[in-house]
């Protein structure tokens, strides 16, 4: 029988990373160094002004890493599989949502869309230099009145001649402002799948990207309104690989698997500053870590974060060897960013007045998670989904 | 440009290290090993130079099984090829051995122009080897550089000193080991973690370097660890709360112990 003297690691009591390659763990080791280095010590900074003034250099910085595109094949993409893009967000989300969401935007929504279902020149002339962080995408589904329900868009999509005329107005846009290029999903009125989805050059006629202001959650991150105008676009604007909803909710379920892990990222932060704090603080003359209370929090925050991880690096395994259905990402994403929220909660009150402090990265975690329980699918969507799932009943329309 | 970098694996030092009860030597297997923090410095200098002018970087380390990790992290940051000297022999190999056993192989590695290595390791911290390496290489040894350049068939290093910084100049090929001042090693991008995968790394055993088993290992140290102790817990200190005396509290509790 074999006995464990090992050092027992507090942010991985079970020892999780003894199942990761060496090549995962470097990885996650690359990410969290540059997260380190160029994120960490600014992001309370740009949360609390709620602007992201480097984020061309900082796109640049995490593309040179490889960070843009990282799990699709070619154009310059590093071509890494699911578990080492799972371990990425969640370093980066570690960091800050709105980082993540910045790096999920890019590769997940923009770049996947235009690497599924683009033609060839599309990719040729996108492709690389959103990998190397020299381009910026921004993805355009959701709308002022289409939300959870996109599929009753209001953007438009004309045929002149050769061309396409696209207008409406796309709101919630990550990236928006700052984006090079946007995938906009427009309705087009064909048959057989109208909608359809267009890459759009953000210097077009027409085309603008109102910043969104008085956000209170998700502030290092930037959000905006697309609004388009008779924007004039080629014939070659289109994507040619797909129509109809399934296009945007393809790439929905790339970005959605990686926040799986990037949930849990934000809630390790969490815990270790609860933890760390705990040890510290003393209270009725001993360290609060010492009574039960705290105890029960932190192995209760400590349980759920294991959950959560083991969760996402099984759903990443079955993506790298058989794929994964929506309703498996749902269970995931339903799963991990609820209970990470818990646990950035029950962080904050280990902390006392300091949780509520821009000091400690907790009340940031829990504020941005507010914005990733929405994204990408409500809770309530996809308790849906899985009811579905469940059942065979969709219960959502 | 030819350069040889040495590099070794060591416990993390995050990790709790100790030393193994039945022989006093490092406990390698609780504790997780990386690549020598000093070391990056070393493997960062040698890709620094060949981007610049060209040229080979292969890594060479001697140590357990494990020890093929500190090869990988090399290959990943960008150096193109990698030796791994391991052989059941060499457990308990002191400073001198290891010497011998790094100037083997790199003598079998044929002509180098430059052989970099880090400062000290991060768990023995003798740093002693660099300067028996150049000896039984019989290259010039430039130690504890802060600054690198390579011109005209020349190595040239700042050393820099408490009293000021001496700028050094020697001929190739030399030995040159780097100090933590030297530059920001890199983290292997995404690419250089995939091309990693594919860089040839070499196994030798003693033999392949022709080196005894009796020249190595605990038997043929010249030192031995004879007893350790843990470092006691450190004390809860005193909290000085400042009533209007708290300068001097803290001058008569710094002269107590001859600080001033
Ligand atoms: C910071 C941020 C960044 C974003 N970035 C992007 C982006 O880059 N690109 C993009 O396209 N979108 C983006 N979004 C938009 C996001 O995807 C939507 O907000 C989300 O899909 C929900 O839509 P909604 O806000 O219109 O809410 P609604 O759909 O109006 O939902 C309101 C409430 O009703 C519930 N609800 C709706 N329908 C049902 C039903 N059938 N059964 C039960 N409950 C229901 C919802 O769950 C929710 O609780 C972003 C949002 C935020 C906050």
């Amino acid at each position: 029988m074999l006995t464990n003297t090992s050092w027992a690691n507090p942010l991985d009591l079970v020892d999780i990373t003894s199942v990761l390659t060496p090549e995962e763990r470097q990885v996650r080791d690359s990410v969290r160094a540059v997260c380190a280095k160029s994120i960490d010590p600014y992001v309370a900074g740009w949360f609390e002004s709620g602007e992201l003034p480097v984020a061309r250099e900082l796109t640049r910085e995490l593309g040179a890493v490889g960070l843009l595109g990282m799990h699709l094949e070619g154009y310059g993409c590093a071509g890494m599989s699911a578990v080492d893009y799972g371990l990425a967000c969640l370093e980066l989300e570690a960091s800050d949502s709105g980082i993540r969401s910045l790096v999920s935007v890019q590769g997940s929504l923009a770049m996947f869309a235009i690497w599924a279902y683009g033609s060839e020149e599309q990719k040729q002339e996108w492709l690389p230099r959103m990998a190397a962080g020299e381009a910026i995408g921004c993805f355009g589904l959701t709308e002022p009145d289409f939300g959870s329900d996109p599929g009753g868009m209001r953007t438009t999509a004309r045929r002149d001649g050769d061309d396409w005329v696209l207008n409406g107005t796309k709101m919630w846009i990550t990236n928006g402002s700052i984006a090079d290029v946007a995938v906009v999903w427009a309705q087009t009125g064909e048959a057989g799948g109208g909608i359809r989805g267009f890459v759009v050059p953000t210097d077009s006629h027409g085309f603008s990207a109102p910043l969104i202001h008085h956000k209170l959650s998700l502030r290092a991150s930037i959000t905006s309104e697309l609004v388009l105008e008779e924007v004039r676009l080629p014939g070659s604007a289109i994507l040619p690989g797909v129509r109809g909803l399934k296009g945007p909710l393809g790439c929905l379920s790339e970005a959605r698997y990686g926040i799986v892990w990037g949930a849990m990222g934000a809630a390790r932060s969490a815990f270790q500053t609860a933890l760390e704090y705990a040890g510290q603080r003393i209270q009725f003359d001993r360290p609060i870590s010492g009574f039960q209370l705290t105890q029960q929090k932190l192995a209760w925050m400590n349980q759920e974060l294991t959950n959560g991880t083991l969760l996402a690096l099984h759903l990443g395994r079955l993506k790298d060897t058989k794929g994964l259905r929506p309703d498996q990402v749902s269970v995931g994403k339903l799963n991990n960013v609820s209970k990470a929220i818990e646990i950035c909660r029950v962080a904050r009150t280990v902390l006392g007045a300091n949780g509520i402090s821009l000091e400690f990265p907790v009340i940031r975690h829990a504020n941005n998670l507010e914005s990733v329980l929405t994204y990408e699918g409500t809770v309530e969507m996809h308790t849906l989904i899985v009811g579905q799932a469940l059942t065979g009943q969709a219960a959502f329309r | 440009m030819n350069i040889v970098v040495c590099v070794k694996h060591v416990p993390d030092a995050q990790g709790d290290r100790t030393f193994r009860e039945s022989d006093n030597t490092t406990d390698r297997a609780n504790v997780d090993g990386l690549l020598s923090e000093l070391d990056e410095y070393a493997v960062e200098t040698a890709l620094q130079l060949v981007e610049a002018d060209g040229g080979e970087v292969t890594v060479v380390t001697m140590g357990p099984d494990q020890a093929s990790d500190a090869i990988k992290k090399a290959l990943q940051m960008g150096a193109d090829k990698g030796v791994h000297i391991c052989d059941d022999a060499l457990h308990g190999s002191d400073a001198v051995a290891t010497s011998l056993v790094l100037a083997k192989a790199i003598e079998k590695l044929g002509p180098v122009d430059l052989v970099v290595t880090g400062m000290a390791s991060t768990d023995g911290t003798m740093g002693v080897v660099p300067a028996m390496l150049a000896e039984r290489l019989g290259l010039p040894q430039v130690t504890f550089a802060s600054e690198i350049s390579v011109a005209d068939g020349a190595v040239t290093i700042r050393r820099d000193g408490d009293a000021g910084s001496q700028t050094i100049r020697s001929g190739l090929p030399a030995l040159v080991s780097v100090t933590d001042q030297i530059n920001e090693p890199r983290y292997p991008s995404f690419k250089g973690i995939m091309a990693a995968k594919k860089k040839p790394v070499e196994s030798w055993t003693l033999a392949d370097v022709g080196v005894g088993p009796d020249e190595v290992g605990l038997g043929a140290a010249w030192t031995t660890v004879s007893s350790f102790a843990a470092r006691p817990p450190r004390g809860a200190g005193t909290i000085v709360s400042d009533d209007g005396t708290g300068a001097d509290q803290l001058v008569a509790f710094l002269s107590e112990r001859k600080f001033v």
